[in-house]
């Protein structure tokens, strides 16, 4: 597990990007949740984090593809595999991570 | 409503299709498809599909299973549209009885040359790209008509094909009406910087070759040898159908800012389109892919609310690869009176230009600086003068 920071540093709209191998995006919805997936975007290379986020959904910069923060389905062309998520937890006002192990089916990730 | 229809089946007939369900229509939904196969992406056409990167599979419009609880006419084009009776003639004879439609019948390519020799080419469908993609072959002379989007990135990536290219465009810069003439001249310059020869400022006079092509005869008698030639002229919405049906149609189904044509459960969405741009004071039609998917949510919303609810768009946004780069625009830059590169070069091609009038940003053009394009996005987005 990995404290990201306090949730006050995050405020709701905003978006951190952790430089891990590969890197992840942690996001803070409108609405006060708060989400990690992947940065990097399935179709083509671009960090998400660089995204516009609406509600649940981050829609990547450049082609955007649109993805549900929650199960990482993208919503239709042009990414055809989901995001990698990652477990969120607010512990005493701190966002903690816990890495998921594998790549969901379908995803590729870097080598590392 | 009870059964609506959808015509069309490309971005924007599929972005409607999954905003009626999404926005809680549970009706009969019936789509009409005039493309032989299920529905695909068009931006890979130029792009990786062209290139051979990415496979027929891999630029379907539906998810795995995706299907819209829809009756699915595919193979099958409208002929007719009657909206007093709710009635849709289809090509295979049908007549639909539906409580409204959604006209979604997209645009198809200028062809100027409808009687060219073989190796002449438009590229708007699979098929299209398919018989191109079998022509790209290494050391082939391919010469695109026209510096638009399409040209430029079937330009770049028949280069990386190995394929000798030249472009020729009738107006003296190339994208000087997307762009403007100052970066309309600054995208050509990635042409140069990457082997491709562009004529500017001089039209085609016709097209040599009796079975096949063999060349472009330039309206100042230049002849440029050719393999294998590419018209990228522009499109024109697909609307003849519509003919007699009362719609307003002029260039593309006339619309109000929120996708309703006037006539009473008929919208119309994509490049068919030609929506009221609060912004401009007129109707244009959007040809890009971000626009058909935001505005089929947007009229479905009108259609399903009676008009009563009002979505506000976002600016309209598109972006173009090419040269293994992105080059992305956001806003209106018609209204433009300055511009200026606030990032980066513009004559190292990676920048990030703002347009504005009278101090007011109003677009927003960048080659490699995502992050703060999407900041001056969000910003135009916000803007008094992208609300209707």
């Amino acid at each position: 597990m990995i404290r990201v920071c306090a949730l006050t540093d995050l405020p709701p709209g905003e978006v951190l990007r952790l430089d891990l191998e590969p890197a992840v995006a942690v996001f803070h919805t409108e609405d006060g949740e708060v989400f990690a997936v992947d940065d990097n975007c399935t179709h083509q290379n671009a960090s998400l984090a660089d995204g516009w986020l609406e509600g649940c959904e981050v829609e990547c910069p450049l082609h955007a593809a649109r993805f549900d923060l929650r199960t990482g389905e993208p919503d239709g062309p042009p990414a055809t595999r989901p995001i990698r998520t990652h477990q969120v937890d607010i512990t005493d006002g701190d966002i903690y991570l816990t890495l998921s192990p594998a790549a969901q089916p379908g995803a590729t990730l870097p080598a590392p | 409503m009870r059964r609506i229809a959808v015509v069309g089946g490309s971005l924007a007939g599929v972005s409607a299709a999954r905003a009626l369900r999404k926005q809680g229509y549970d009706g009969e939904l019936v789509m009409v498809c005039d493309e032989p196969g299920p529905p695909y992406d068009r931006p890979p056409l130029s792009k990786s599909l062209l290139a051979g990167e990415s496979t027929e599979a891999e630029i379907g419009l539906l998810g795995e299973g995706e299907t819209f609880d829809a009756d699915w006419r595919i193979g099958v084009a409208a002929t007719g549209l009657r909206p007093a009776e709710g009635g849709v003639t289809l090509s295979d004879g049908t007549e639909l009885r539906v409580d409204a439609v959604v006209i979604a019948t997209g645009a198809r390519p200028r062809q100027p040359w409808p009687d060219a020799p073989a190796g002449v080419f438009t590229l708007r469908t699979l098929d299209d790209a398919r018989a191109l993609r079998a022509r790209l072959l290494p050391g082939a002379r391919l010469v695109v008509v026209g510096a638009g989007f399409v040209g430029a990135e079937v330009a770049s990536t028949a280069r990386a094909l190995g394929v000798d290219v030249t472009v020729v465009e009738a107006l003296g810069t190339p994208l000087a009406a997307a762009l403007g003439n100052e970066f309309g001249a600054v995208i050509a310059g990635l042409h140069a910087a990457h082997g491709v020869r562009l004529l500017c400022g001089t039209g085609v006079s016709r097209l040599v070759g009796q079975q096949y092509v063999e060349g472009v005869e330039l309206a100042d008698g230049r002849m440029i040898p050719a393999d294998v030639v590419l018209v990228g002229v522009g499109v024109r919405p697909n609307v003849e159908w519509l003919a007699g049906s009362g719609l307003r149609v002029t260039d593309g189904v006339q619309c109000d800012a929120y996708g309703l044509t006037g006539i009473d459960r008929v919208v119309a969405v994509g490049d068919c389109a030609s929506w009221y741009e609060p912004a401009v004071g007129g109707h244009s039609r959007l040809e890009h892919w971000t626009g058909a998917r935001e505005r089929a949510a947007i009229a479905v919303s009108s259609l399903l609310s009676g008009g009563r609810q009002r979505v506000e768009g976002r600016p309209p946004y598109f972006w173009s690869d090419q040269y293994g780069r992105t080059l992305q625009l956001a806003g209106r830059i018609a209204a433009a009176d300055s511009v200026t590169v606030e990032e980066g070069s513009a004559a190292e091609h990676e920048f990030l230009a703002v347009y504005r009038q009278a101090g007011q940003p109003v677009a927003v053009l960048a080659l490699g600086h995502a992050r703060s394009f999407l900041r001056w996005r969000k910003q135009l987005a916000a803007a008094p003068t992208a609300a209707g």
